[in-house]
């Protein structure tokens, strides 16, 4: 619990960071590129086994609006499109687009629009989705669907808060890039035509704060605020509120009350799509952890396996435990590190087992409450996970399970060490899965309800000819009758 | 008095009016139990469909335990819903199977059209000497098309084990 936080909640942790200066990575022999993207949404390749692609072609299309094109990291032939092991809490396999690259990196021309003032909103955001830009902030949500909103936006801000502990990616990038990542913070200013834009860093990224201090210099319109380093500053709506106080409820997204916030790496990516033309196809990758011998930021193609990565900081060293995908709070646990690296990675850690874990077993809930007053989204985590055991699924939704971040501050300041994120997933995907089968069903009994209608239908334009044709025999037979009568 | 009878007069008209124009088409129970079935529309209940099971329910002519499709859970949600206590389904009317949909195995199928008309949802495509098809998007997976096929061409596929369909578990399961 931090009594000077600027929403409810959180905590503070120990950052782990070391933010070392970014390094270019080497080519892998291979690029693997799942096809599934954020939650059920595939892509659609448009290329066949053998095809020979260049760095930046597109080689999976998006079908809608919540998946984003995938483009080739480099120059090669497709080698096949089939399941590989993908970076999915599941471990299962899905399929992948391999590609075994030539080692001639060679590149589709760019088309650099340097005046971007001059391009239409329209014009923009299609350049962002053709770029395949998706939030690199790790929830890849597509980036021209968020900017595409009807609202009226006022705040534009740029998330530089990476509250998440060993994470370090973001800053690097300041570092290196902070002219670039202002002009890509112009190029928002200008698509969105919002009045205030805030570039949010935490108080104790102090070079950071330096460079993009010196980078603003030439322009007013943008402010950079420095935001305490409490875990999850780097939630949407809780930057919002430590920014301007605003509080976004429960079941709202921020542009409905005219705020978006877009990521550090995000706003670069956007500078590159628009300014230089280029694809998005690597961002960059904290490898890091007491499982590895060096921690390195590392600019990485999409696609590169991780145990190529791996090698390029060090290898892993004798006490490695456990390969986590994300941060230590919300990353998740994978199963072989030949699963590439996608949009969504913003870290690879490796975990040692000399650290400390809190594996502790289970105890019962002895509803001390103290999860209430660290979550960050305002929820009661003890009540939610009584509804969740007993499947309650309705109770659950009534006290707001899906406004959970998942970020994991109940789990780490439970004395009963339940695992409450993972009930919390379950319960969400439970849910899920019934509305799912809730519309199946109601589709079904559709269909049936209008065979049954077509069928009886059917039926009485029968009985319809059958009577008509019934009614002209008579007619025929009383004729024939009366004819015979009249002689 | 005169005031009284009018008073009367009056509200009955508005009793006489809602009588007509408020009134309940169907038993609503019968709705509230056909939303809780799985609208496979198979058949293994023993009625034609899940509204007539839902009106045997109703009536007290049909136990809750009666839906292989629907299992457990919609035993449960039946009992919760007509208070009464919760069974084990009834094996007699099919088994608890992993969902599944029809699929025609295209070189075998002789396009005769006897699939068609069984299929509750309209889920296969074909005509007359064509290849028929199953729209798995639309199968309920009441497996009525199996039996009537000549050539035993329609198989049972079950849902592949993808990352889409695979669900978070909890630490006790």
């Amino acid at each position: 619990m931090n009594k000077q936080a600027p929403f409810h909640g959180g905590l503070t942790l120990t950052a782990h960071k070391h933010v070392s200066p970014i390094i270019e990575s080497h080519l892998p022999k291979e690029l693997i590129y799942p096809l599934l993207q954020r939650a059920d949404n595939y892509a659609t390749p448009c290329i066949k086994q053998g095809d020979h692609v260049l760095k930046g072609q597109v080689i999976a299309q998006a079908n809608n609006s919540l998946c984003t094109p995938i483009h080739a990291a480099s120059s090669g032939t497709i080698k096949t499109i089939a399941p590989h092991m993908i970076a999915h809490p599941s471990n299962l396999e899905d399929d992948c687009i391999i590609i075994s690259t030539d080692g001639l990196d060679e590149s589709l021309p760019y088309s650099p629009c340097p005046n971007y003032q001059q391009e239409t909103r329209e014009q923009l955001l299609s350049k962002i989705q053709q770029a395949g830009i998706s939030g690199l902030g790790g929830a890849v949500f597509p980036t021209a669907n968020k900017l595409s909103t009807p609202k009226n936006i006022q705040t534009l801000i740029i998330n530089g808060a990476e509250c998440e502990p060993y994470i370090s990616c973001d800053e690097s990038l300041v570092l290196q890039q902070a002219e670039q990542i202002i002009q890509g913070t112009l190029i928002l200013q200008h698509l969105l035509q919002a009045e205030n834009c805030l570039i949010a860093i935490e108080d104790n990224m102090q070079q950071a704060a330096e460079a993009l201090q010196k980078a603003i210099r030439t322009h007013p319109s943008i402010q950079l605020k420095k935001v305490p380093s409490i875990y999850p500053i780097g939630g949407e709506k809780q930057l919002i509120q430590a920014l301007t106080g605003h509080k976004i409820p429960a079941q709202s997204l921020p542009a409905e009350q005219g705020f978006i916030c877009q990521n550090i790496g995000t706003t670069h990516a956007i500078y590159q799509a628009i300014i230089l033309g280029c694809p998005l196809t690597e961002r960059i990758i904290t490898v890091t952890g007491k499982g590895v011998v060096q921690t390195q930021n590392i600019r990485s193609r999409i696609g590169t396996p991780i145990k190529d990565l791996i090698k390029q900081a060090g290898g892993y060293n004798n006490s490695v435990k456990n390969l986590i995908m994300g941060g230590p709070m919300m990353g998740i646990a994978l199963s072989t590190d030949e699963i590439a690296v996608t949009k969504a990675s913003n870290c690879i850690l490796v975990t040692s087992i000399n650290e400390q874990s809190n594996h502790s077993p289970e105890m019962p809930c002895i509803r001390c409450g103290d999860c209430a007053s660290v979550c960050p989204a305002e929820l009661l985590p003890q009540q939610l996970l009584w509804y969740g055991r007993s499947k309650q699924l309705e109770q659950c939704q009534d006290h707001q399970l899906f406004s959970c971040i998942e970020c994991g501050c109940c789990d780490l300041v439970c004395p009963s060490h339940i695992p409450l994120v993972q009930q919390f997933r379950a319960t969400k995907s439970a849910i899920t899965l019934k509305n799912k089968h809730a519309a199946q069903a109601q589709l079904a009994k559709k269909r049936f309800q209008n065979q049954q209608k077509r069928r009886d239908k059917q039926e009485q334009e029968l009985l319809a000819k059958a009577e008509k044709r019934k009614a002209t025999i008579e007619k025929m037979k009383a004729a024939s009758l009366a004819r015979k009568k009249k002689p | 008095m005169l005031l009284l009878c009018l008073l009367f007069i009056l509200l009955g008209l508005v009793l006489g009016y809602a009588a007509y124009y408020l009134k309940v088409a169907e038993d609503p129970i019968v709705e509230k139990i056909d939303a809780l079935l799985p609208q496979t529309q198979c058949g293994q209940c023993k009625y034609p469909g899940c509204k007539p099971y839902a009106q045997a329910i109703a009536q007290g002519e049909a136990d809750i335990n009666q839906c292989p499709p629907g299992g457990e859970q919609t035993i449960t949600a039946l009992a919760n819903l007509l208070g009464i206590e919760s069974k084990a389904l009834n094996t007699e009317f099919g088994e608890i199977k992993a969902p599944a949909v029809a699929f025609i195995i295209e070189q075998d199928c002789i396009g005769c059209v006897k699939c068609i008309p069984p299929c509750p949802v309209d889920a296969i495509l074909g005509a007359s000497k064509q290849m028929h098809t199953v729209i798995s998007a639309e199968c309920t997976g009441c497996e009525l098309c199996i039996a009537p096929c000549p050539v035993d061409c329609i198989i049972m596929v079950t849902q592949k084990n993808k990352p889409t369909h695979w669900q978070w578990s909890t630490a006790h399961e």
